[in-house]
């Protein structure tokens, strides 16, 4: 009897399930042994009895949940084979944030690969994604529509630039997640050639530390506490998206919000948040990005996990591939929590 | 194209007056003619493009798009113009397409035909990125929406030769896109363009508000009193041009809106320009705002809502007449000239405003406490408040402070209970300054708050952190920006919200909608329990359509 995908990964409500080597990927629930793909607080949770996932993403696990996070933990290189039970794990870079990880499970010769979230775009702050050919490719849908597709990064960072040049008076907020996007837009910037300090919300400090010891070069970063309101003109800062248009915009003199974000890329969305400099920045692939890295795995089945799925199974189906949504819940919910504490 | 792509996205996401106009004197000063001058006939609305249509866009992604993809994508983004734009599949077999230029898209919209028209629209949205292309769709269909004015647009084009906006609007009517002489002035290049214009829009001269106290700094005889109609403030000119008499009709905005008043544009056959106050007259009797309002509504004028709504205009000041300019001399001189003018053309469909009668200020305010009994007679519900002018005052655009005041009769008031709270734009961003509030109804289960308004202003900055402060600790649920607040009974902010008038609504639940809402006083003091009842707006309401003064019941 052939193989089936579920015998290999089974989709559940909290995660992809491996029975025969005993562990779950990016559960939703603490399980036995997880295999973790990424630190984004939606894969990566607390409680687990152990952990299996690169060097930096047990570090950020580590630096958000305090040191036990979980049981045990074995940290893995990219490309390194691991056996368990009688399937072979190996993880690959996603380019999605550092340490971001897919994770490719083989079992008499059938390659699963679940994705966890990616994006095919260069970033300087993270190993580029490489494309691992399988079966069966499990892809998130963040931006599973032909509307989104995004630009060059750069072009969205001269924006930022181009408008902290016309409002020299005002100071221009940068909403982005605190875990790869803000360290990410601060990396961009100084290639950019924006050599004075970049401010932050305290919220970010611990990551953004974590990041500049990893070598990744991030220039001055200041923390805007304590800042005198009219020395803080001229300048950008970096804070987790609540905050934005929260109490702790006031200290700023008439901020400009802006947001780097993939989301950007639709009007509503900007104006809903009170955005007036939307910056199409985004840490997830866009439609192109997904339906051609699909493509290229030569995968004849994908599974679609978080985000718009019914778009892209359509796109799937319609290139003679089988394809199906899974129902796991909680997925794409990083950052999405009311604001930092007012103090940050 | 692409320079105007940019400034249309940075507008439509900036909140702030200030800012826009940075931002468009900022694209007028750096773009070459003739690109900003059609920039600047877009945003003030003097580009119009008629073949062009949602349906032909529609059509357009139907024939390049996978069906489900797109029911798909324009569900999730709620806009035609920009689902289309961001899915748009650029032909890449294709050589690229330089993008067009926004002068290259004008001059040839203004040439093509009906059925040439979608293979170049899809040749262009070939050639321009995502914002270009929303910006073309957006641009040819003939919807900006993205809360610029053309006064703002004006403005920001003044500012280029620091010029006052009124001097351009004074020469606005005779200029043309894409304004080579106008910008040849703004910067000191050219002279200042020569209006030709047989009947041009003036720009108007504005009041401020007064109240009681106020007057006592003020001498009675120095003033002439009107009345204030509840109405349209528009400017009524006519020319003549070869010959031929032509008749305008401007809002106060300068907007030419003669289109939809036929019947009252008939009636101006003599030269001259008149300051009034459009109304609908039925039976000799001056109708409330509610019933202006349904025919101000109509988008095609037919002969039926001309008989049910026939327009009126009431006369309050003589602009010009023939070719004499009269705004250089003294209110009272000007009322002369208007009382003979309006006797000389003899139009049943115009007539002068009275003046209110009165030596002390004792006098008018009791005439303006009773209109009825004071000289505005069976029109009485119709009058807002008394204009107190200078005998002296000429006419002076903008709002100069001293010549004219207006005194509006007092608003009602109503107690209401807060419910949600939004979080404003610009300097406010961070605050919850947006207020929608409800007063009670029987309902299924005992009494419940429906909502009857929203308000953001009336409030002192003090006052807007008190409430801000009540929001963030009252929170019982958030719905993206907004914040549902406790509003029980016992528990809740009562706000004592002022406004002009009610009309009926159908896009509201408690089928009424308050005209010119502001929160007068916050009620810390009273348990939301005792806030008003719907039942009490539904009188005003009916009052109001009975043509009598509505009288709220002292409580």
């Amino acid at each position: 009897m052939p193989m089936r995908p579920e015998d290999v990964l089974l989709p559940t409500p909290s995660g992809v399930c491996c029975k025969s080597g005993g562990f779950h990927i990016d559960p939703t629930r603490p399980v036995a042994k997880a295999l973790i793909t990424h630190g984004h607080s939606d894969h990566a949770r607390a409680g687990h009895g152990a952990v299996l996932a690169t060097q930096e993403t047990l570090d950020i696990m580590r630096l958000r949940y305090g040191e036990k996070f979980a049981g045990a933990t074995q940290a893995v290189c990219y490309g390194e084979r691991i056996k368990l039970g009688d399937v072979t794990v190996s993880f690959h870079p996603a380019g999605h944030v550092l340490g971001s990880a897919q994770i490719c499970v083989e079992r008499k010769g059938l390659k699963v690969v679940a994705s966890g979230d990616y994006k095919d775009r260069p970033d300087p702050t993270c190993t580029p994604f490489e494309l691992v050919p399988c079966d069966v490719f499990i892809t998130e849908a963040t931006f599973g529509l032909p509307v989104f597709r995004h630009h060059d990064a750069e072009g969205e960072v001269e924006k930022l630039l181009h408008s902290v040049k016309l409002f020299p008076e005002r100071a221009h907020l940068v909403g982005a997640y605190t875990l790869g996007k803000a360290q990410r837009v601060m990396a961009m910037l100084r290639r950019a050639g924006y050599d004075t300090p970049i401010y932050i919300h305290g919220a970010l400090e611990k990551i953004t530390g974590y990041y500049q010891e990893r070598g990744i070069e991030l220039g001055e970063i200041r923390l805007a506490r304590g800042m005198n309101k009219a020395d803080l003109a001229g300048t950008i800062t970096i804070a987790p998206p609540s905050a934005i248009g929260d109490l702790w915009s006031r200290r700023f003199p008439d901020p400009v919000a802006a947001f780097a974000s993939g989301w950007m890329r639709v009007r509503a969305r900007a104006r809903q948040g009170g955005i007036s400099l939307p910056l199409v920045i985004s840490d997830h692939a866009d439609w192109n990005g997904l339906t051609a890295t699909i493509a290229a795995t030569g995968c004849s089945e994908v599974w679609v996990t978080h985000g718009q799925e019914d778009a892209l199974v359509h796109w799937s189906k319609s290139r003679g591939l089988k394809a199906r949504p899974l129902d796991i819940v909680g997925y794409g919910d990083e950052d999405e929590r009311e604001p930092a504490a007012e103090s940050a | 194209m692409n320079r105007f792509a940019e400034l249309l996205d940075r507008l439509a996401y900036e909140p702030g007056r200030n800012n826009k106009l940075r931002l468009i004197a900022d694209y007028l000063r750096t773009t070459e003619e003739p690109d900003r001058g059609w920039a600047l006939a877009a945003l003030t609305g003097a580009l119009t493009f008629k073949h062009a249509k949602a349906a032909m866009v529609r059509a357009l992604i139907t024939e390049r798009a996978d069906p489900v993809l797109f029911d798909l994508s324009y569900d999730f983004v709620g806009d035609l113009s920009e689902t289309v734009a961001l899915m748009w599949p650029a032909d890449r077999s294709q050589k690229p397409n330089t993008p067009p230029t926004l002068t290259d898209v004008v001059e040839t919209l203004s040439l093509l035909g009906k059925t040439q028209l979608p293979a170049q629209i899809a040749r262009w949205l070939d050639g321009l990125d995502e914002t270009g292309r929303w910006a073309l769709l957006k641009l040819v269909t003939g919807a900006l929406r993205i809360g610029v004015s053309a006064r703002l647009a004006k403005t920001a084009a003044a500012s280029l030769g620091n010029k006052e906006p009124d001097e351009i609007e004074v020469l606005w009517p005779g200029l043309t896109p894409p304004y080579h002489d106008l910008f040849a002035w703004l910067e000191g290049r050219g002279d200042k363009p020569i209006s030709t214009d047989p009947a041009p829009f003036r720009p108007p001269m504005l009041a401020h508000a007064i109240e009681e106290p106020e007057l006592a700094a003020l001498d009675a005889t120095d003033f002439m009193a009107e009345w204030k109609w509840d109405g349209i403030r528009v400017q009524a000119v006519a020319g003549v041009d070869n010959g031929e008499t032509v008749a305008r009709l401007y809002s106060r905005t300068g907007e030419d809106i003669s289109k939809s008043f036929p019947d009252l544009i008939e009636a101006l056959k003599l030269p001259a320009a008149i300051d009034g106050e459009l109304l609908i007259m039925r039976d000799g009797r001056i109708q409330s705002f509610n019933v202006l309002q349904q025919r101000l509504n109509r988008k095609t004028v037919t002969a039926k809502l001309i008989t049910e709504f026939p327009a009126h205009l009431r006369a309050y000041d003589l602009l010009g007449e023939g070719d004499d300019d009269l705004r250089g001399h003294p209110f009272e001189e000007r009322r002369k000239r208007l009382e003979a003018f309006i006797a000389k053309l003899n139009e049943p469909r115009i007539d002068i405003s009275p003046l209110v009668p009165f030596k002390t200020w004792t006098e008018l305010i009791a005439a303006r406490a009773n209109p009825g009994a004071a000289n505005a007679g069976g029109d009485a519900p119709a009058v807002e408040g008394v204009m107190l002018k200078r005998r002296d005052a000429l006419y002076v655009p903008g709002r100069p402070k001293g010549p004219w005041w207006k005194w509006k009769r007092d608003p009602m008031t109503i107690d209401a209970v807060l419910m949600y709270a939004q979080r404003g734009h610009g300097k406010r961003s961070s605050f919850y300054s947006d207020y929608t509030f409800g007063v009670w109804k029987r309902g299924e289960n005992g009494d419940e708050l429906v909502p009857v308004g929203k308000a953001y202003f009336g409030f002192t900055d003090d006052e807007l952190k008190e409430i801000d402060r009540f929001v963030r600790r009252n929170t019982i649920d958030r719905f993206g920006p907004v914040r549902e607040v406790t509003h029980e009974a016992g528990k809740g902010l009562v706000f004592e919200v002022a406004f002009e008038g009610l009309q009926r609504s159908t896009r509201h639940k408690s089928g009424v909608a308050m005209r010119f809402p502001r929160i007068s006083r916050l009620r810390w003091d009273k348990p939301p329990g005792e806030a008003d009842r719907l039942e009490t707006l539904e009188k005003i309401l009916a009052a109001s359509e009975h043509g009598r003064t509505p009288v709220l019941e002292s409580q």
